[in-house]
Formats: structure tokens, C-alpha cells, sequence
């Protein structure tokens, strides 16, 4: 028996490690090593910019590694690594560097927030370069299992982070459910892998492709089985409708900065595979899955837009925005062409940098305990603090598209992917719902740049509001907690009955103080703005220069 | 050196994002000198390029510097991009020469004004969005710049809205200029979708292709666009409107920006105006009505700056009949030398304002001319350049559209004679109700302590509304008017200090000698001829006329204008006081400004109101409501899908999962 184990070991061939391969996976996750190590033999507690510092680094390092490997696939082409698990392309460096950004300006726009909060240590920090990690290798996976581990990397920290401002109860509450849900939505995922490898015989994704390639199935009811668990696994990591329930829930109860952070790598991770594996590995089946991604696109753009409408709270409100940018990436990936895969990478390295940004903002504006996220609480922003209000109206006019910005080419990109594609519906639809998207976001600019003398008019206007349609969607939003029963009994509903009343409190009390005394915004550091600088500068560059971003994403899908 | 071009535009970028920044810790008057420098080192690239295409043959005198592609989508590309040749250079030229004259004089107009650095900002942007307008390489870039210059005049005419009629002078110029370039953007989509490109160069290439009724649809589009920039009929009341604003805004909006902007476009697309006369007829018969419209209104103002605002009306017209007659050197030669005597005009009624007290009624002026030599001798220039008198740059620039409007129709240079007539008539009642004949304002009291500038400055600061001169300055005529000598104790004009004065004395000099760049002598003084004539060929001046037809049409503009000032002298220099030369269709502008109003502005406002009050109330509310119902009935749906319960949300996905197989399986129909 011992001599079997041994001789099967002994047998087992250990793949060749390309470590440049994984270098810049290596380098995000060694990098959450080092701060919990840092953390650890540091006998007094460091400052939390300490931490930050150190992130920003790891980021640098990991993007200095994504572009030498940028640079080596420009020069060699493209190779698979380790056991033709890892794709070492356009498309994965694309998104290496991405993360890699994603983690340089994540700690600059939260160290303001937990200095503020008292929620010091190194926790949100390094399970950030974690979940960086889990992003990248997500892009790079060549493999379903790998794919799928990848997503659990990615994923669990940002539970924990959601979790993270544990004097919050809201804080619990959302990392519970985002929890709950996403280990749900990943068993579906993994059964959807074993209907695929079932089907195919494989889970590398190269082999799959050539499968499908080189064989008609009679009955591929296990495979279209197996694809559509695949969506909604994706569909709710992207949050798309309709797997985007847990999003709103939860983006409003997170600690602000660690929204900005799942907002944004989540997708970068979620859409990176979503990419590869629809566009790269079963073209083949795209007469099957472009309709099922049709009717998403659809919903998710309508709903994220009109829901979003309705929200008082501007965290829910991003939250359904954000659901509404899904569909827009979802609308290149529908297209299904390598014009669409570049539209979709552009739009998301667009949206990344945006939505980090915005609630970088949204951090700073929302106050000691991170409570004030009304929309009331944004009156008169431009008289407290112009350069931050200017901030936030020009990342919130990109979210809808101005031009100039980068979220004008996002969308035009994504919109002409779908109009080559011949799915007019499908653009018209899209642009509509980016019409409908304006107004909110509008409404947020025009609330902060608003005579606070004129407060009285907008006050009605939102009560004409509330009385038109908001109770319909925002009794889910902001004011509609009153529909939580207060006694749950099993399944998943486990939750603290009385969090979502408190969120309501929470939410009213800066209401009411905007009428009466003066809100006190929480200070803004060095750091946010130097964050804040980097992603508005980025904006707005990349709107009026667009070349050096759309040849990267270009090169992204050449390289497939 | 001409590879120095991409500076041009973004010195005063750089300056406008500068100001933008730190304009109020640069403070008053650094920020001001700043911007005067950005735009000085603006218009010192643009003479060195200028000198640089020089040294280049005639044919090879143009060339595209390529920034980077902004648009590229399908077969449509947009680049960033410039377009240096003769044309655009001699526009930058005399747009970033005149803007620096008259940012040097705001730095004395505006000193007193609490919103200084904001004006400069905006004066900056105004210089950039205007360089981009006849630098860019494409139409689009073009069409950039041009609503740049929308936005900025509508800030600066309506700069200080805190007074009602600023407010919607600003607002009435956005509205007319949405009009025009509605027209505008219809063209280029025109363009595109017949050429496949917006880029100049590639669209004059492919007009052959074209079938002349789309290249007079073009044409005419165009035409809108530059009718409503350039204050064309029916799009002109904005700009008699449009001096509400400070009065170096008027200058830099009526001499070097904006209005020269649709003057320009014409320009620029004469291959297409060559392709479709009917719509250069058009564009020639418009401006020549326009000319003599704004010519006859200006003869019964009242108002120091509406009267040259008209009067930039009407010199507009002229330029457009000039395009419209396929002269396109004489149209940019006057917009030249008009560019020079409207600055010096516009910037000495500025000092005239200034000196008064914020008094513009010309009948409450009278024998400045003693208190104020240099400013007085200024407008003497400006008048006599504009009137056409020999050898002031008026008599060339306008001489040579006429003769040119001759060649398309007698007509046409029936109704511009006519109008240089009265040209020379209301800019001389100008000239003598302000600075001759008797003094209509109460002096300060010599008693005082006999500077007047001591005076000057508590009135100024007394003034309702801040520190600024002019937010009392352009108040309604009637309301001055209630109050001779502008409350307290009377004025003591006298000329302004230099940084006000020294733009008067180089624009006179302009004013004078401007016309010598083309003088129709012989083939080698007609150098703005010349030079232009790789973009827009031969005008038809070369080929039609005799000298001795020259020399006689040249005698009869003096003569003409020599009448209009002598009966301007022998009307105005004693009284101020003549009703029957100023009737009331006239004050009223032909009642044109008038019937807008009451015909398009009030019908609508009524709808307006009906619609807020009706439509909105009971149509789209009653959609929203019923919206709202059909919401909440849906929401009772949604509320039990979006509760909070992790239970439910967990179903949701379950019941996603199901649906997407179901759809999947039904689709594949295994």
C-alpha cells in the first residue's frame, strides 16, 4: 500500500514553472506575505499609510512585471505556461495591468478612510493584493479548474473586506450575504465545469475549443447545460441581471472604500474570464449563447439604469449604475467578434479607474462612521469644497458617457462592437438606457453645484419623485426596509433582522441634518487626492488621447 | 520652425488651465499680465511660423501636423490635428495679435472688478477655442472650437449676471448660435455620409462626385451655421445684444473672435462655393441685405456700443457678400482691417465708458474730444478707417468687395454703395455727439481737489453691485437716464492710463496702414493677394476690370463716404437734438428685434408655460404617475424580490439558473 503511494508519487511529473509567467500573481499575493509579516514583527501598531505605502509598491512592482511581460509578448507572441494551465498574452497582460493599477490606487483612496475610521491594521490591504492576485490569474487561466480557483482567490477576500468595519452591523450583514450568495453561485459554477468536462472530456481550455472544433455533438445537452451554468456563475460575479440582487445589498452596507475595490476588481477578474472562455474557447457555440446574452444585455442595462433612477442612497445608486455598466461590457462581449472583446476591455479598464474614484469621493463625503451616503448630503458640495465636487461631477459625467472622457469611448466602442455585429436592437436599447443613466448621474452633479439657498425646490422635486415612482424600486433602496419581517426562519435568510432598520436610521440622520446645522465632510488627505488626481487625470487624458489605451486593448484581442 | 505650430493654441490652453487653477492666488493684476503673456507668446509662434511658410514656395505653403486620431470608428476618423496654411495663419495672426492687445487693455478695464482672474480665464479659453476654430485640420475640430467660442461668449457676455439683461444678452446669444449650429452639424453629417471624411483636405478632394444639389445643400447648411456665429439675417439680434457684456469682451467678440469665425468657414470652403453658386449667391444677396439693415439701424442709436454693434452687423455683411461673390481675399482683407478699426473703436468707447462713468447714452455726452485728446483721435481713426475715407484701410478693404460685387451684380453694389454712405454718416453722428458739439453731463466740481481720478474711484466703489465698473456700466439707457450725472457730484473725463492707451495707439496705427497689404496699384502690391492665393485662387477682381475702371469706382467710394460725413458734420456738430433723422422704425431697430419677440420668443414662452402648466402637469405627470402606479404594482413584485432575505435573493438565482437552461435547451431544441 505504502510502496503504491510512493511509486505514484514518485511517478508524478511536476510541470516546468515559467515563474515570469506568474510573475506579477507572485508578486500581489507575496506582496499580502510581507504586509501580514510586516503587521506581525512590527511590536507597535504602524499607521495605516504605512500600509498603504506598501501596497502602492507591491502595485508598482506587479505593474512594472505585467509590462515586462507586455514587452515580452510583443516581441515573442504569445506562449501557454505551466502545464498549458497559464495563457501568457495580450489579453492576460491587458488585465494584469489593469489589476495591477487597480491595486496602485485602491490604498491611496482608502488610507484617508480608515486613518478617519480608527480601523487601522493591515488587513484590507493585504487581502486586496489577494484578491489582485485571484483577478490576474482569472485573466490568465487557461484552465477551468484553474479559472474556477482563481475566482475563489479573487473572491473571499472581498467577503472578509465587506465585513470589515465590524462595529457596523450593516458591514456584517453585507459580508454575510455576499458571502452566502457567492458560495452558492460558485457550486453552481463548478457544476457547470463538470457538465463542460463531462461534455468535452477536458477542462484546459485550449483542448476544449479543439474538441468543439473537431467534433459535432449528437446530444450537447450536457454541454449547453454546463454553458449556462457558466453564465450565471459569471453573470453574478459581474453582476448581471438577473444574478445582481446581492449588489445593491451589499455595496450599501460595505465600508466605502472596499465597494470601490469589489466594484472594480470583481469585474476585472469576473469579465476577464467571462472573455476568454465565451469568446475564445466556444465560438463555436456562440449561435447558442449570443441569444441568452441578448435578453441579459437587455435587462441589465434597463434595469441597472432605471432602478438607479429611484435610489436616495448614492451608494445604491452607483451600486445600480454599476449594474448597468456590466451590461454595457456584457454588449461587447454579446458581439462576440474581436472588435467586441476590445470594446469590452477598454470599457472596463474605463469603468475600473471611474468607479475607484467615485467612491473615493463618496468615502471622503460619507463622514466619521461612514454613514452620510444621501444624496441630500451632496447639497451644496461645490461651496464646501469645489476641487472635490469638480472631482466627482467629472467622474460622474464620464459614468454617463460625456465626451472627452473615457467613458465616452467606452461606450461608443462597446456600442459600435454591437452595430458591426448587425444587433442594432441590442445598441439602440444600450443607448437609451445610457440616456436614462445620465439623468441620476446629473442629478448628483447638479445637487452638489445647487444654491444650498435653493433647497426647498429640489426637496419637493424629490418628494414628487418619491410620490411618482420611487416607492416601487426605492422600497427595496433607501427607504424600504420597512418591508423586512422582523423574524426569520431558515434558508438563507439568517439575517440579523434589525441591520436594515439601522441602515435606514443611519441614512435619515445626515438627511436631517442638511436642513439644519452644517455637514462636516471628513477630511481629505494627501493621499486621496493624489488618488483622486491619478484617476480624474487619467479620464480625462485618455478621453482626449485615446490612441495608447485602445491599441493596448487592440493588441489585447490580437493576441487571443 | 513651422513645426513650432502646435503652440499656437496651447499657450493659451496652458494659460486658461494655469488661471483655471491658481488664477485667484496669481491675483489682480498678475493674473492678468499672465494671460497677456500666454497670448503674446501665442501670437509671437504664430509670426514665426508665419515667416516660416514664407520661405516655402507658394504651392508648398501648407502643411497637416498630426497630433493623434480621436475618433476613429469604422471608416469615420477624427484627428487631432492642425491645418497650417496661408489662410488659417493669417487668421491666427491677427486673432492672437488683437486678442493681446485687448487683454492688455482689460488689465485696466477690469482692475477694479472682483471677478478679475475669471474674466482672464475665460478670455484665454475664448483665444483657444477660437484658434482651434481655424486651426483644425478637420470639420469636426473646427466645429470644437466653434461651440468653444458658443460657451465662452456666453459666459463673458453674460459676465456679470447678476444684472437681468446680462443674463439673458448671454442667454439670447446661446440661443441664436444653437440655431446656426444645428446647421452646421447638419452639414457635416451631409459631408460625412456623401464624402466619407470630415477632414478638409480629403472632402475639397472629393467634390467632384458630388451632385450639385447636395454641394448647395452643404453650402446653405454651412451658411446657417456661419449666419448665426457671424450675425447674419435672420440671425443677427444676438449681437447688438451681446455688448451687455464688458466692453473688451465686445471687442474681442466683434473684432478678432466669434463673428470673424463664420467669415472664416466661407473662406475656408470656397472649392464648395465655387461648385454651387446658387447658394454663393445666396450667401452674397443675405450679406448685402444684412449691411445695409445694420447700417441703417445704426443711424438711430442711441447707445455709444450699440451703435457699433450694429455697425459690425453691417461690416459683417459686407463680408459675406464678398464670399458669396467669390472674393475671398477681399472678404478676409476686410475682416482684417475691420478687425483693427472695430478693436480701436470698441476699446475707445471703452475708455470713453470708463471716463463717463459707466455712461453709454452718446446724447449725455458731447466735447470730450479736449478732455480726452488721445482717446478722441483714436475713434477719429477708427470712424474715418471704417467710413472709407482715402487712405485710412477702410477705402481699400471695402473698396475692393464692391468692385467685386459689381462684377456679380450691378444691384448688389448699388445696395453696398448706399451703405457705405450711411456708414460713413452714423459712425460721424457717433464721432460728433461724443466728442464735439456742447457738453451734455454734469462736470465735477472744480473745487474739488481737480483730479477727477480721485473722484472716479469712490464712485466705483459705491457702485451697488462690488467693485466692478462696469456692473453699473452697462446698465439700461433708462435707467441712467433717470439720473443725470450718475449721483454723486459729476465727472472729470480724462484719458486712461497707458496699459489702455497703448492698444489705442498701436490699433490706430493699424487702423491707418492696414490697407497698404493689398493695395490694387500693381501685381506686386497686392500681397495679401498673393499670399492667399494658393487657398482660394484668383479672385475676380485680376480679370474684369480696367485701371482706369479701378481708379473711377475708387473715386466714387470716397466720394460716397465723403458725403456721409459731411452730412454726419453739418447734421450733428451743434445739436443732439434731430427726431427727423432718427425715426422710430429705426430706433426700433426695424422692429425686427421686436416681431422675434413677439411673434417667436413670447408665443413660445405662453407655450412654454401652457406646457409646464398642462402638459407637464396632466400629460407627462400623468405618465410619471402612471408609471409610478404601474411601478408600485410591479413593485409589489420586485419588493418581494429585492427584500433583504439572502433566502430570496439565493431562489432569484436558482430561478435565473432554471430560466437560462430552459431558454438555452429550447433554443438548441435538444
Amino acid at each position: 500500500m505504502m510502496a503504491r503511494t510512493l511509486l505514484a508519487a514518485s511517478t508524478l511529473s511536476l510541470p516546468h514553472v515559467n515563474y515570469t509567467a506568474i510573475m506579477p500573481e507572485l508578486i500581489a499575493l507575496g506582496g499580502s506575505l510581507l504586509l501580514l509579516a510586516v503587521a506581525a514583527v512590527t511590536p507597535r501598531r504602524l499607521p495605516t499609510t504605512v500600509y498603504a505605502a506598501m501596497t502602492s509598491g507591491i502595485g508598482i512592482a506587479s505593474l512594472v512585471a505585467s509590462l515586462v511581460l507586455y514587452h515580452d509578448v510583443r516581441q515573442g507572441g504569445a506562449f501557454v505556461a505551466i502545464a498549458h494551465s497559464i495563457d501568457v498574452d495580450g489579453f492576460s497582460v491587458l488585465v494584469m495591468t489593469l489589476a495591477s493599477c487597480v491595486l496602485i490606487l485602491t490604498p491611496m483612496l482608502a488610507a484617508g478612510f480608515f486613518e478617519r475610521e480608527g480601523l487601522g491594521g493591515c488587513e484590507y490591504y493585504a487581502l486586496a493584493c489577494i484578491s489582485v492576485g485571484g483577478a490576474m490569474l482569472m485573466g490568465a487561466a487557461n484552465d477551468l479548474v484553474l479559472i474556477f480557483l482563481a475566482l475563489e482567490v479573487l473572491s473571499i477576500p472581498l467577503y472578509v473586506m465587506a465585513g470589515l468595519d465590524y462595529r457596523r452591523e450593516g458591514s456584517g450583514e453585507a459580508a454575510l450575504k455576499y458571502f452566502l450568495l457567492g458560495a452558492f453561485s460558485s457550486a453552481i459554477f463548478v457544476y457547470g465545469i463538470a457538465l463542460v468536462y463531462g461534455a468535452t472530456g477536458s477542462t484546459n481550455l485550449g483542448e476544449i475549443a479543439a474538441f468543439l472544433a473537431h467534433n459535432v455533438l449528437v446530444a450537447n445537452g450536457v454541454l449547453y447545460g454546463g454553458m449556462a451554468l457558466l453564465i450565471v456563475g459569471f453573470g453574478f460575479k459581474v453582476a448581471a441581471v438577473p444574478f445582481h440582487m446581492w449588489t445593491p445589498d451589499v455595496y450599501q452596507g460595505s465600508p466605502t472604500p472596499a465597494v470601490g475595490f469589489m466594484a472594480s476588481i470583481a469585474k476585472v477578474g469576473g469579465f476577464a474570464a467571462f472573455l476568454r472562455v465565451f469568446i475564445s474557447t466556444l465560438p463555436t457555440l456562440s449561435q447558442t449563447w449570443k441569444p441568452v446574452l441578448w435578453v441579459i444585455v437587455i435587462i441589465t442595462v434597463l434595469l441597472g439604469a432605471i432602478a438607479a433612477l429611484v435610489q436616495r442612497d448614492v451608494k445604491r445608486m452607483l451600486a445600480y449604475s454599476s449594474i448597468n455598466h456590466a451590461g454595457f461590457i456584457l454588449l461587447g462581449l454579446q458581439a462576440a467578434t474581436a472588435k467586441g472583446a476590445t470594446g469590452s476591455l477598454y470599457y472596463l479598464f474605463a469603468y475600473s479607474l471611474l468607479i475607484l474614484g467615485s467612491f473615493g469621493v463618496i468615502a471622503v463625503v460619507g463622514g466619521r462612521g461612514d454613514t452620510g451616503h444621501s444624496i441630500e448630503r451632496y447639497r451644496g458640495l461645490a461651496r464646501r469644497s469645489p476641487l472635490l465636487a469638480g472631482a466627482f461631477a467629472l467622474l460622474l459625467l464620464a459614468q454617463a458617457g460625456a465626451p472627452f472622457t473615457t467613458g465616452f469611448f467606452a461606450k461608443l466602442y462597446v456600442v459600435e462592437a454591437a452595430v458591426a455585429a448587425h444587433s442594432y436592437a441590442l445598441a439602440a436599447v444600450a443607448m437609451v438606457s445610457a440616456a436614462i443613466a445620465a439623468f441620476f448621474y446629473l442629478r448628483v452633479v447638479f445637487v452638489m453645484f445647487a444654491d444650498t439657498r435653493l433647497a426647498e425646490a429640489p426637496a419637493g422635486d424629490a418628494a414628487l419623485v418619491q410620490a411618482a415612482g420611487a416607492p416601487a424600486v426605492s422600497a427595496v433602496g433607501a427607504s424600504g426596509s420597512g418591508v423586512f419581517e422582523p423574524a426569520v426562519a431558515g434558508g438563507g435568510g439568517v439575517l440579523l433582522a434589525e441591520a436594515p432598520v439601522r441602515l435606514e436610521e443611519e441614512t435619515a440622520t445626515p438627511e436631517a441634518s442638511a436642513t439644519g446645522e452644517e455637514i462636516r465632510d471628513g477630511a481629505v488627505s494627501a493621499w486621496t487626492w493624489s488618488g483622486l488626481i491619478l484617476t480624474v487625470g487619467a479620464t480625462v487624458v485618455f478621453g482626449i488621447w485615446p490612441q495608447p489605451l485602445v491599441d493596448f486593448a487592440q493588441h489585447a484581442h490580437l493576441l487571443f | 520652425m513651422i513645426h513650432a505650430a502646435f503652440l499656437i493654441p496651447l499657450f493659451p490652453l496652458a494659460g486658461f488651465a494655469v488661471l483655471a487653477a491658481f488664477g485667484r492666488r496669481l491675483g489682480n493684476p498678475l493674473a492678468g499680465w499672465f494671460a497677456t503673456a500666454m497670448v503674446l507668446f501665442s501670437f509671437i509662434v504664430t509670426a514665426l511660423v508665419f515667416a516660416g511658410l514664407f520661405q516655402h514656395a507658394p504651392d508648398a505653403r501648407h502643411f497637416t501636423q498630426h497630433w493623434f486620431t480621436w475618433l476613429g470608428v469604422d471608416h469615420l476618423r477624427v484627428d487631432a490635428g492642425l491645418y497650417v496654411d496661408p489662410l488659417s495663419m493669417t487668421m491666427a495672426a491677427f486673432i492672437t495679435g488683437v486678442s493681446t492687445l485687448i487683454h492688455l487693455y482689460s488689465i485696466g478695464y477690469m482692475e477694479h472688478d472682483e471677478d478679475f482672474s475669471k474674466f482672464f480665464v475665460y478670455l484665454n479659453l475664448f483665444v483657444f477655442s477660437m484658434l482651434m476654430l481655424v486651426l483644425g485640420d478637420n470639420f469636426l475640430l473646427s466645429f470644437f472650437g466653434w461651440e468653444g467660442v458658443g460657451v465662452c461668449s456666453y459666459f463673458l457676455i453674460s459676465f456679470w449676471f447678476e444684472r437681468p439683461s446680462a443674463a439673458s444678452a448671454g442667454k439670447k446669444a446661446m440661443i441664436y448660435n444653437r440655431i446656426g449650429d444645428a446647421g452646421f452639424l447638419a452639414a457635416i453629417f451631409l459631408i460625412f455620409e456623401k464624402t466619407g471624411s470630415v477632414q478638409y483636405r480629403v472632402v475639397f478632394a472629393h467634390l467632384g462626385h458630388l451632385s450639385t444639389g447636395t454641394l448647395v445643400a452643404i453650402a446653405l447648411l454651412l451658411f446657417l451655421g456661419a449666419a448665426g456665429k457671424s450675425a447674419q439675417i435672420p440671425l443677427y439680434p444676438w449681437l447688438a445684444d451681446a455688448m451687455e457684456g464688458p466692453t473688451p469682451v465686445s471687442a474681442l467678440i466683434h473684432a478678432a473672435t466669434m463673428v470673424t469665425a463664420g467669415v472664416y468657414l466661407m473662406c475656408r470652403i470656397n472649392p464648395i462655393l465655387h461648385l454651387a453658386p446658387d447658394a454663393a449667391h445666396v450667401i452674397a444677396w443675405v450679406g448685402a441685405c444684412t449691411a445695409f439693415l445694420g447700417a441703417s439701424i445704426g443711424c438711430a442709436q442711441n447707445d455709444i456700443k450699440k451703435v457699433l454693434a450694429y455697425s459690425t452687423i453691417s461690416q459683417l455683411g459686407y463680408m459675406f457678400l464678398a464670399a458669396g461673390s467669390g472674393a475671398y481675399v477681399a472678404a478676409i482683407f476686410l475682416m482684417l482691417t475691420h478687425a483693427f478699426y472695430k478693436a480701436l473703436l470698441f476699446l475707445s468707447a471703452g475708455s470713453v465708458i470708463h471716463a463717463m462713468d459707466d455712461e453709454q447714452d452718446i446724447k449725455k455726452m458731447g466735447a470730450l474730444a479736449k478732455l480726452m485728446p488721445l482717446t478722441a483721435i483714436a475713434f477719429l481713426v477708427g470712424w474715418l478707417s471704417i467710413a472709407g475715407i482715402p487712405p485710412f484701410s477702410g477705402f481699400w478693404s471695402k473698396g475692393e468687395v464692391l468692385i467685386n460685387a459689381w462684377a456679380v451684380s450691378p444691384a448688389l453694389w448699388a445696395i453696398g454703395a448706399f451703405t457705405a454712405m450711411l456708414t460713413a454718416y452714423y459712425m460721424g453722428r457717433e464721432y460728433f455727439l461724443v466728442f464735439l458739439g456742447q457738453r451734455r453731463w454734469v462736470e465735477a466740481h472744480a473745487g474739488g481737489d481737480g483730479h477727477g481720478h480721485v473722484l472716479e474711484v469712490p464712485n466705483h466703489h459705491s457702485a451697488k453691485l462690488g467693485a466692478d465698473p462696469g456692473a453699473t456700466g452697462a446698465r439700461s439707457t433708462e435707467e441712467t437716464g433717470s439720473e443725470p450725472g450718475h449721483g454723486s457730484g459729476g465727472l472729470h473725463p480724462h484719458d486712461a492710463r497707458w496699459v489702455m492707451s497703448a492698444p489705442l495707439v498701436v490699433l490706430s496705427f493699424l487702423a491707418v496702414f492696414g490697407g497698404f497689404i493689398d493695395l490694387p496699384f500693381h501685381p506686386n502690391f497686392v500681397l495679401l493677394e498673393r499670399w492667399l492665393d494658393p487657398v482660394v485662387g484668383h479672385s475676380l477682381l485680376v480679370t474684369h476690370f480696367s485701371v482706369a475702371q479701378e481708379w473711377a469706382f475708387g473715386i466714387a467710394d470716397a466720394v460716397l463716404a465723403l458725403i456721409g460725413a459731411t452730412v454726419a458734420a453739418s447734421a450733428w456738430r451743434r445739436t443732439a437734438e434731430r427726431p427727423a433723422l432718427e425715426p422710430r422704425f429705426l430706433t426700433m431697430a426695424w422692429f425686427i428685434d421686436w416681431s422675434f419677440d413677439h411673434l417667436i420668443a413670447r408665443p413660445s414662452s405662453l407655450f412654454a408655460g401652457f406646457a409646464s402648466a398642462v402638459i407637464d402637469n396632466r400629460v407627462i405627470d400623468g405618465a410619471v404617475n402612471g408609471v409610478g402606479a404601474l411601478a408600485r404594482i410591479g413593485g409589489l413584485g420586485l419588493r418581494k424580490v429585492q427584500n433583504g432575505y439572502v433566502r430570496t435573493y439565493a431562489l432569484g438565482l436558482l430561478a435565473g439558473a432554471v430560466v437560462l437552461i430552459a431558454f438555452i435547451v429550447y433554443r438548441a431544441g435538444v
